[in-house]
């Protein structure tokens, strides 16, 4: 066989990444181009010259491996410590591995998501610099949803809630929200999961994301999900420059694609600041060494940050995204409103749930001065009471949904916190009810989709959520306990107020045989 | 707005009254308590009497509630969709005009929650 001689020079950086991401593929001459990507036109969206994407890293796929392969084994290594020296027991407090449990169950399968996403992206697009670089970001949300599996699986040896996140996520009601969202995604287009995922989730929001779980471990002692937090790190930043390349490249293109990725920039931030809702509570309640206050990462990362960011994009004629106005009225009670929700439905959680104690609430009065005292301090110290009389407040009715986020109907009307937002729209002669003006105007415009939705709630009521075999007539039946046997949740132990939980004890008493003599 | 897809798009509502087992979806919400972090979904024959919801099931949802014992039937305030409604407690939800997924709501006048803060 005829083998060219290999170059002589050395190749650059930019000739390297010409040869190994351009002219990799060829026409077709027996099928119409069409037929091979079928994707990539029927969302309106014009492309002229797809070479015009540039990667700003110039990454190829020999340069990939050697670093993620280098990053593999510090994470590894690292991981491996932990275990070895019973790191679990130098976190703060065992209330803070809940927040991994929210992560493992809420989070790390939308890496794996994602990398479905991506790789059906990458195969959809005709242009071989953006299928590459896809290519690369499917693998990382793959290793990012393994290494997040290994590390956290140092916690499953000891604590409730962990054993069985993979089922859970298919079926259990709170996850449905990240799950839907996901899985609106992956649904679209090529370019709106673009749009919705590498660009509005990885580039506007990521930071109140990473930045929050990442940060909150290393202020509260868990060195094994800090490490693979900066283990992913180096890759998320890489994300967000091929989000902002990519809205970049749409916008250049062709002016027909304005209005379109303006739309999906208004419906993907707030189908993320939904899905962030748990992230606030997780800040301001969940971490017992606090970080910084939810609103504060807002201010910093979404208004400052995110307000620069569509100032620069002014110039392509696209605007801050329409949700912005009611985000800022509902930074000061998000977190709160998300919180109590889960303390309502604490006995369907897979995770404990808690008032936080006096100081903590001081510190919330302190950071929400126009909100806390005001509006949840009376309801948390009622509870705190009635809990101390051993009337602990768990919900047993279930809640109404909104139809496009899939979230108890929890939020209040944009500047009235003592009201309820609800609205509603009919389609084809039923009615569908929305926590907001956005989520409504997300399912007016493609109802054919969202009239799909899986709504846990309504999922049970129709006897879809229950094992095979049982009988939900029969006398005494128990719906909850029914409920929780198909989501593999252990009453008692998964869920259920901290105080007085198994992880508590067990907490208690391991870091007791650690620090003190055992007599007797 | 036709979702765009590369054919004819067609979904499946998941919610129709047919899969219900003969019950049809009505959400309740009591304003100013918002201890109850969101309104109620409940799924009922439509024959039900409106009374046997207010008399027989709402105390097991918001009995916790230390206004719920005060509240005064004959003062409250209803509205459906947002708009003011006014029940027959002896007649049927059907009667009542109450449909699948219809969203009803109650303001109980002098009751605003803990302490007057709507919790």
């Amino acid at each position: 066989m005829d083998m060219k001689a290999a170059p002589k020079h050395k190749m650059g950086l930019k000739e390297r990444y010409a040869a190994m991401t351009r002219g990799l593929d060829w026409e077709t001459s027996y099928q119409p181009m069409d037929k091979v990507y079928p994707f990539d036109k029927y969302e309106g969206i014009v492309i002229h010259d797809w070479d015009k994407w540039q990667d700003p890293f110039r990454l190829t796929m020999d340069a990939y491996w050697k670093y993620q392969a280098e990053k593999e084994r510090k994470l590894y290594a690292i991981i491996d410590a932990y275990a070895q020296n019973n790191g679990h027991l130098n976190v703060t407090d065992a209330r803070y591995i809940n927040t991994v449990k929210l992560f493992l169950q809420g989070v790390t399968p939308l890496e794996y998501m994602a990398h479905r996403g991506f790789a059906h992206v990458g195969r959809a697009l005709r242009g071989p610099g953006p299928r590459i670089a896809c290519q690369m970001q499917a693998l990382d949300e793959l290793r990012h949803a393994q290494t997040q599996v290994h590390a956290m699986s140092n916690y499953n040896r000891y604590y409730n809630g962990l054993h069985d996140w993979r089922h859970m996520y298919e079926r259990v009601w709170y996850l449905s929200v990240p799950k839907s969202f996901f899985e609106d995604a992956v649904s679209a287009g090529p370019f709106e999961f673009l749009v919705a995922v590498g660009f509005s989730f990885e580039y506007v929001l990521t930071n109140l994301l990473f930045v929050p779980f990442v940060s909150g471990a290393a202020y509260n002692g868990d060195m094994n999900t800090m490490t693979f937090g900066f283990s992913a790190q180096s890759d998320e930043a890489r994300h967000m420059t091929l989000g902002l390349e990519c809205i970049k490249f749409l916008l250049e293109q062709d002016p027909a694609n304005v209005p379109i990725v303006q739309r999906w920039l208004d419906k993907w931030c707030w189908r993320g600041v939904r899905l962030l809702s748990l992230v606030a509570m997780m800040m301001d309640y969940m971490l017992p060494k606090r970080v910084m206050s939810w609103k504060e990462a807002w201010e910093m990362y979404f208004e400052e940050a995110g307000g620069a960011l569509f100032k620069d994009l002014a110039r392509y004629g696209i605007r801050e995204p329409k949700c912005m106005q009611q985000v800022r009225l509902e930074k000061d009670h998000l977190s709160h409103q998300v919180w109590t929700t889960f303390y309502n439905y604490g006995a369907a959680a897979a995770f404990h749930t808690w008032i936080p104690d006096a100081d903590e609430m001081d510190w919330l009065s302190q950071k929400y001065p126009e909100s806390f005292d005001k509006y949840y301090r009376p309801r948390m110290e009622y509870w705190r009471e009635q809990a101390a009389l051993g009337n602990r407040y768990y919900n047993k009715t279930l809640p109404m949904l909104c139809q496009t986020c899939q979230i108890p109907m929890l939020f209040t009307e944009p500047g009235d916190p003592t009201k309820i937002c609800y609205r509603e729209t009919s389609y084809l002669g039923d009615k569908f009810h929305f926590c907001s003006d956005h989520c409504k105007e997300i399912f007016e415009y493609e109802p054919e989709k969202y009239i799909q939705a899986w709504l846990p709630v309504h999922q049970i009521y129709q006897g879809n959520c229950f094992e095979p075999g049982t009988d939900p007539t029969a006398p005494g039946f128990d719906p909850l306990a029914a409920v929780l046997q198909h989501y593999h949740l252990n009453f008692g132990r998964d869920n259920l107020d901290f105080e007085g939980s198994e992880d508590q004890r067990n907490f208690a008493a391991w870091k007791g045989a650690v620090t003190r003599n055992q007599v007797g | 707005m036709a979702v765009s897809a590369i054919k004819e798009y067609k979904g499946e509502n998941k919610d129709r009254v047919e899969n219900f087992h003969g019950a049809q979806l009505l959400y309740i919400g009591w304003e100013d308590h918002l201890m109850f972090c969101a309104p109620f979904a409940f799924p009922f024959p439509p024959q039900m009497r409106f009374g046997d919801v207010i008399e027989k099931v709402l105390p097991g949802t918001y009995g916790y509630h230390p206004d719920w014992a005060r509240v005064d039937w004959s003062k409250v305030e209803w509205f459906k969709s947002g708009q003011p409604w006014t029940p027959n407690f002896n007649r049927s939800l059907a009667e009542n005009g109450l449909g699948h997924k219809d969203v009803i709501r109650f303001r109980t006048p002098g009751l605003a929650g803990i302490g007057g803060s709507c919790s």
